[in-house]
């Protein structure tokens, strides 16, 4: 058992766990956090995306001895404690359909959009890419990220 | 008619849960420190005599509760057909099943113990080919077929490998349909004779949420499931069933199911979880999990099932489709217990939706050692559409008419007889072709095709070409003919409501449907509307989330109970308001509340009645808290028919049809394809929620694709799948999405269905084969007959095409089946004029 600590959506965490053990059984079993969720256990469908020191990663090929002091931020943590911006125009989109890739996509999509605020639609299935989604097609997740970013740039022109 | 909340696009009510993580799927669901984990042990032959079984190392091993093994559960069970057991016993049929499970403290020392059960088997030759399967001198993978139980309208072969054969012979003068078998005189009126055989592979549902369950056997003998599951009742049904040996019966058992992550099938009827059940009832007071790997997932549920088909279609001159012959021979798997169903309802409709004069279909369910193949969205509909509409083409080229025509031409019509003898439903097929033909015409003017490289000139010296590709599809629920929903709504003190029912809520807006049908009759606000996950001891009963049914049937059983509830409130307030209002006649609902024709001025708020009651001036209350129940069956329903005709029953309760179009762009150097564009036009009857049928439109039509164009399962020479991982097996990212998806609705109202609605869910995805492979031929004359229709296999027919001399390689391993010519036409039919345009 190694002793690990690290920072878990703003709060500090100090645990005793395996080394062999994984972020998402971490996180899942040991402290509650149920966003991320384990679709393939091999870093192939992104549904256990996280915040690792602001990037995203796959928790399920994060092994815990690697998180010691380091920042992690899940869905949980992105909320403050209502939706985001990005989060409302997943719901106004009807986006997701069974939401088991909800909590991957939306973090993928927050990241993509902390690093590129305008990108293209191109630029937006590449962000997207790595999360995969069984049910809608990807349409409704790609128009509403594509809407939140027409709305912002149409905000900030007229600010 | 003006409705309040039908026909609109409302914000799914279960938006806010997924979009925020808050929504609980079954592995997200605590069972805290007393929690076991069970591991199985798997086969690692596709055909093998179990001869012995040492458990005792493995129950020696640190952590280790139990070891179960097939002998502590020789129980038989099965949705249509019992022809499994829980975990193998005396023989194993197919690589990954289950030989025994270890229960532990955690899931380490389960998997750890599992590989320590020492399994001797006797390996059996292993078939795992319809054609080996078929061949005379073949190994039988059930030599107790014979005994199964099964539905009355399913008949296996005892002494064969074919667990049920749907045959159907159509003639519509009926003297004559002896002659059907005959197959000479079938085609002896057609001008052209055309035989082809298609053939596709199995694939696998993929949804993103592995199968789970958990089971809790208490001390006082209830068994508790909970479960990824479309069929909360029919598990609870075969569960209590399967170990009514145990003393348990249908109020001992108990299924929930939290919210799950896609099904598209796979998590129809029961499959592992029956595991969570049986070894639940070994540890009692201690809940038991047990999770599939993504691995599993592929080999160890049911996966869609391969099939191999022949078509002969004879047609007159002016296009008239006047014989069909269709032989589906299934490969189904290990096990049919629900895939058999998916064999027969192909055999019902595989004359697709059109006007036949002469029909012959064999559909075979044929046993193979490969994972049992069984539900997947589109229930192999998909499968033999790929086939009969890419030989519509063909035929059509042959006939030179335009292959929309001919399918207009030939297009059913309500009333028109279908296959097995029953009437075509009320449907908007010619509409939607319409549709869909102007759509395509603007495809010709995208600015991307300028200028059209037209086809077939394989000399051309542009890399890039683009065709067309057009189908038609249609689909009936297939289901028992008793195959019914429930459902109970409850006020509550703000006059907000909860709606029972045991549907699931997989995604495809079920929820968000049937509070929209009970806003509509109860002119209640969405936001004031929750509808319940299933729990079997308190949701009412639900057959399974299958079918495409949900919206129709439990919209049905909704609708009634929103109904039983107006009226109960009607009679209530016309009782106590005498001197306010005339009669029940005199009321109507708006806005929550209970408001007079005759008195404008009278309004009674239903959060002043429906649980206080109505206070009246003496300080009693009359009324109560009210309740509502609606039950739907489809009573005119019969699967009973002649087993050599398949005549005299209506198996189906109705069908939704569509078109659907696509263009494609071909890089004829790698064999890409891309799509600038897709068209799908479905009459649902009534969309009652538009935005989410055009969900369905873009989710469906991505998986279709993604079965016509790259994804395939492969299996190795012993039966084991090589690629059980989305690494190998690809789906479709962000990056694999058509240009744009063009969703049309036309609504042809069923007459039966909630406000005209009908199902549509699995519907989008059925043409997406056809549409792609009749764009291929168009863009390069070349017809490919097996799926996938990958770059590969473009680029190798291709350089076949183009060196023709050189002999069949390196074309022919694709098309492994012999085919026959097609018989030309007489030299009268030649002489005929084509007559075009109608």
């Amino acid at each position: 058992m190694n002793k690990i600590e690290f920072m878990l959506n703003g709060e500090k965490i100090e645990v005793w766990a395996n080394a062999h053990k994984t972020l998402l059984e971490l996180l899942r079993e040991d402290l509650g956090i149920k966003s991320p969720k384990c679709g393939c256990d091999l870093g192939d469908c992104g549904a256990c995306t996280v915040f690792l020191d602001g990037k995203s990663v796959r928790s399920c090929l994060i092994l815990v001895p690697e998180v010691n002091g380091c920042d992690v931020v899940t869905l949980e943590g992105i909320m403050r404690p209502n939706l985001t911006k990005l989060q409302q125009f997943f719901l106004d989109h009807n986006s997701f359909q069974c939401g088991f890739c909800a909590p991957g996509m939306v973090l993928s999509a927050t990241e993509l959009l902390q690093k590129n605020p305008t990108p293209t639609l191109e630029e937006i299935k590449e962000g997207l890419s790595g999360n995969l989604c069984r049910c809608t097609g990807y349409t409704p997740i790609i128009n509403a990220v594509a809407d939140a970013v027409a709305t912002t740039v149409a905000t900030t022109i007229n600010e | 008619m003006e409705f309040s909340f039908i026909g609109k696009s409302h914000l799914r009510v279960d938006g806010k849960e997924k979009i925020t993580g808050s929504a609980k799927f079954v592995d997200d669901l605590d069972f805290g420190a007393n929690l076991l984990y069970a591991e199985i042990v798997e086969s690692p032959h596709a055909h093998a005599l179990i001869v012995d079984i040492d458990i005792s190392t493995a129950l020696a091993s640190p952590g280790v509760i139990k070891v179960i093994t097939g002998k502590d559960f020789p129980y038989r069970f099965g949705l249509y057909m019992q022809d499994r057991y829980i975990f193998a016993c005396e023989r194993v049929r197919f690589v990954g099943e289950q030989v025994a499970a270890v229960i532990a403290r955690d899931p380490v020392s389960a998997k750890r113990a599992a590989k320590l059960v020492r399994v001797k088997y006797q390996p059996l030759p292993a078939i795992l080919n319809v054609e080996d399967a078929l061949a005379a001198e073949t190994t039988l993978l059930h030599p107790e077929l014979e005994n199964y139980q099964h539905v009355p309208w399913f008949f296996p072969a005892a002494g064969t490998n074919i667990a049920h054969l749907r045959k159907i012979r159509k003639h519509d003068a009926i003297d004559a349909i002896d002659a059907i078998d005959d197959t000479d005189a079938m085609f002896a009126d057609a001008d052209l004779v055309l035989e082809d055989r298609y053939t596709v592979p199995r694939y696998a549902h993929c949804a993103i949420e592995c199968h789970g369950a958990i089971g809790l056997y208490d001390h006082a003998k209830r068994l508790t499931i909970w479960s990824a599951s479309q069929s909360p009742h029919t598990q609870r049904n075969l569960f209590a069933q399967a170990l009514a040996p145990l003393g348990l019966t249908h109020k001992d058992v108990r299924v929930i199911a939290p919210c799950v992550g896609g099904g598209f099938g796979g998590k129809a009827g029961v499959s592992m979880e029956i595991l969570a059940a049986a070894l639940a009832t070994t540890v009692p007071g201690r809940p038991v999990k047990i999770l599939w790997s993504r691995a599993q997932e592929f080999y160890n549920t049911y996966q869609r099932p391969g099939v191999v088909a022949t078509i002969k279609m004879g047609v007159k001159r002016d296009g008239t489709i006047t014989a069909l012959e269709q032989n589906l021979y299934w490969d189904s798997g290990a096990y049919v217990e629900y895939g058999s169903n998916v064999v027969n309802a192909a055999g019902l409709s595989a004359t697709g939706p059109y006007r036949i004069e002469k029909v012959k279909i064999n559909s075979y369910a044929i046993y193979t050692n490969l994972p049992p193949g069984g539900p997947y969205r589109g229930f192999g509909y998909s499968e033999f559409i790929f086939g009969l509409e890419s030989h519509i083409n063909e035929v059509a080229k042959r006939l030179q008419i335009d292959p929309i025509l001919l399918r207009k031409r030939n297009a059913i019509r309500e009333g028109d007889q279908l296959a097995y003898g029953a009437k075509m439903n009320t449907n908007g097929l010619i509409e939607a072709i319409e549709k869909v033909e102007q759509e395509m015409d603007k495809m010709d003017k995208m600015d991307k095709i300028r200028p059209h490289s037209h086809p077939h000139s394989l000399s051309q010296s542009s890399n890039r070409c683009y065709g067309k590709g057009f189908a038609l599809f249609w689909k009936a629920p297939a289901m028992p003919p008793n195959a019914s929903s429930s459902a109970i709504i409850k006020f509550n003190e703000d006059a907000s409501i909860n709606i029972l029912v045991s549907a699931v809520e997989l995604g495809q807006g079920f929820f968000t449907v049937m509070a929209q049908i009970a806003a509509e009759v109860l002119q209640i606000s969405m936001d004031k509307i929750r509808v319940e996950t299933p729990d079997t001891d308190r949701n009412p009963y639900e057959w399974q989330t299958v079918a495409s049914h949900i919206t129709w049937s439990t919209g049905n059983a909704v609708f009634k109970a929103a109904t039983d509830i107006r009226d109960q409130i009607f009679t209530l307030i016309s009782r106590e308001f005498q001197k306010d209002v005339k009669d029940v006649s005199d009321l109507y609902l708006f806005e929550e509340s209970v408001r007079s024709h005759s008195n404008p001025h009278f309004k009674v708020a239903y959060q002043d009645f429906v649980i206080s009651g109505i206070s009246m001036p003496d300080g009693t209350f009359r009324g109560g808290p009210l309740l509502g129940r609606g039950s739907f069956m489809p009573e005119f329903s019969t699967a009973i028919s002649d087993p050599e005709t398949g005549q005299g029953g209506k198996p189906n309760v109705h069908y939704t049809v569509g078109a659907s179009a696509a263009m494609i762009e071909i890089d004829k150097e790698s064999g890409k394809i891309t799509i600038p564009k897709v068209v799908l036009a479905i009459d649902c009857g009534k969309a009652i929620n538009p935005q989410l049928v055009q969900g369905q439109v873009y989710g469906g039509m991505l998986q279709g694709l993604a079965t016509v164009l790259y994804e395939n399962m492969h299996f190795d020479e012993s039966g084991r799948q090589l690629n059980a991982n989305f690494t190998d097996y690809k789906i479709p990212t962000t990056l694999d999405i058509p240009e744009e998806i063009v969703a049309i609705i036309v609504e042809s109202a069923q007459k039966d269905g909630p406000f005209g609605a009908r199902g549509m869910g699995e519907h989008t995805m059925i043409p997406a084969a056809p549409i792609i492979a009749n764009a291929v031929e168009d863009a390069l004359g070349i017809r490919i007959r097996s799926m996938p229709i990958t770059a590969e296999k473009i680029v190798a027919a291709l350089k076949h095409n183009l060196n023709r001399d050189l002999g069949p390689e390196p074309y022919e391993p694709y098309e492994p089946y012999p085919r026959t010519e097609p018989r030309p036409l007489s030299e009268e039919a030649l002489a005929a004029p084509i007559i075009s345009g109608q």
